[in-house]
């Protein structure tokens, strides 16, 4: 790729990136209306799309406050934190054949490396914001985090086993004979539910519980820095989606009637409803149960799968 | 788990049910006929105020946000010299209605006051008054009642016995 393209790769990507998590805001809010029988936004604009454009001026424009009992430097600091980290992880993800920002031959660990990442922007602007909520919610964020962190990586070795590979492109290309869902049906599974976790979507949104603890480790933020959380979330969903599509559901691998970006983006949209049906139909667990379920099923399951996609491995 | 994926099937689902808003001001939600909305003070049958100042509904009201003044007209008749009730204030219980001895004061199925003006919300006698006899038709107060007003002396009303002479000794 010519310098040209490339640049223009990144201004693609961000570009998209960005749109995408905030056209996420009314989507979630028609898809979650749907399927409770309402109708979400529907008055500014074609289908209510324009509430994206009043969201974002609203953000921008509310007093963007900072409690006088914060540490002021890493209140700040937290929210470019997740921002940072997600977009970070897009840089890996092969959108079509050439379209992918850096070709990393240990793509999947610069992505586990970068979800791990963002536990610090939620345990900082915990800390931070020096509040008992927000700090009650960085502790439980940090906590499932961490652990779900662990069975999302062997999870995924699976996938490296079976590829031979940590490079994304080279894995999207090893699935032109079969996509992994079928080999990894155990590993997709636990893939997604901690990348559920890892986004602290609902039903895992226990650091946020907006029922239990205001609203966790963002209670303090205001205006554009809980913009930035609400931003990072919804490109973290894109991310978990994308991963998902990329490394189990063959990428932008399909039928040639479309064009790969097509596909990917496709793909990538299934795993994005799927993640506001979760939404829609979940009740969250507790905080005991989450952590008993990862590390006594899940953590146990994915080290099965691995030891047994090993062992098939060599056999065969 | 089959149990997690059972409710997210029956969730998706309700992407294929009948939506249950209405649109409001396009399609308004049909109100019934006891609803509790805006108070109005009614009429009788012959067009004269029902409303005899008893204050009932202002003793009856949890917010006291009713406000009258009887006064007697040269007939004999009662009626409030002004009736004010703050809307602001109103949680429509609907209790003056239940208090009111003649039907005056009355509750309709509309709730569309919004006003910008706080103050606008405060309505006058001329505003409470409206040019109908509600839920009661035919209902005429001084028609029923004892009271002897001008025309009409006591014994005179519907279905009322002539007073007792009780300087009489006969039965």
């Amino acid at each position: 790729m010519s310098t040209g393209q490339y640049w223009l790769v990144i201004g693609g990507v961000l570009f998209v990136i960005l749109n995408t998590a905030a056209g996420l805001i009314w989507l979630e809010r028609r898809a979650l209306a749907l399927w409770q029988d309402r109708y979400g936004p529907n008055r500014a604009g074609p289908f209510g799309l324009f509430i994206v454009l009043a969201d974002t001026i609203k953000l921008f424009f509310k007093e963007d406050w900072i409690p006088p009992f914060a540490d002021k430097v890493v209140f700040v600091f937290a929210p470019v934190v997740v921002v940072a980290s997600v977009l970070m992880s897009f840089t890996i993800i092969p959108f079509a054949p050439n379209v992918m920002v850096a070709d990393l031959n240990i793509g999947l660990l610069f992505f586990l490396a970068m979800s791990s990442m963002g536990v610090y922007s939620i345990v900082l602007g915990g800390w931070a914001s020096n509040n008992k909520y927000a700090l009650l919610g960085a502790m439980r964020g940090a906590s499932q985090m961490i652990s779900y962190e662990v069975f999302m990586g062997l999870s995924l070795m699976g996938v490296v086993v079976l590829s031979g590979s940590f490079n994304l492109r080279e894995i999207v290309e090893a699935q032109r004979s079969g996509w992994y869902i079928l080999p990894q049906c155990v590993g997709f599974f636990i893939f997604l539910v901690a990348g559920i976790a890892e986004t602290h979507r609902l039903p895992f949104d226990i650091p946020e519980a907006e029922s239990e603890l205001v609203a966790g480790f963002h209670s303090e933020y205001s205006g554009m820095k809980f913009g930035m959380f609400f931003i990072g979330e919804y490109m973290g969903i894109t991310l978990i989606s994308s991963m998902v599509v990329t490394l189990y559901f063959g990428g932008w691998l399909g039928p040639a009637f479309l064009p790969p970006v097509i596909w990917f983006v496709l793909k990538t949209f299934v795993f994005i409803m799927l993640f506001i049906l979760l939404r829609a139909s979940m009740p969250r667990p507790r905080y005991d149960q989450l952590m008993e379920y990862g590390w006594k099923i899940l953590f146990p399951l994915s080290l099965l799968n691995l030891m047994v996609t090993a062992a098939i491995k060599l056999l065969l | 788990m089959l149990s997690l994926l059972h409710s997210m099937w029956l969730v998706f689902l309700h992407m294929f049910h009948k939506r249950e808003t209405y649109q409001y001001p396009e399609h308004k939600a049909p109100l019934p006929a006891r609803w509790r909305g805006r108070i109005a003070l009614t009429r009788d049958p012959d067009g004269g105020e029902r409303c005899v100042g008893c204050y009932l509904c202002a003793a009856a009201c949890p917010v006291d946000c009713i406000s009258l003044q009887a006064t007697e007209a040269e007939d004999g008749r009662r009626y409030p010299l002004f009736f004010r009730i703050n809307f602001s204030r109103c949680i429509f219980c609907g209790f003056c209605e239940e208090a009111c001895p003649t039907y005056a004061i009355q509750l309709l199925p509309d709730f569309e006051m919004a006003e910008y003006n706080r103050q606008n919300l405060v309505y006058e006698k001329d505003d409470l008054l409206i040019n109908s006899q509600g839920k009661y038709p035919g209902y005429n107060y001084y028609r029923v009642a004892g009271m002897s007003i001008q025309g009409k002396d006591k014994g005179e009303a519907e279905q009322e016995e002539p007073p007792v002479d009780i300087k009489s000794l006969l039965p």
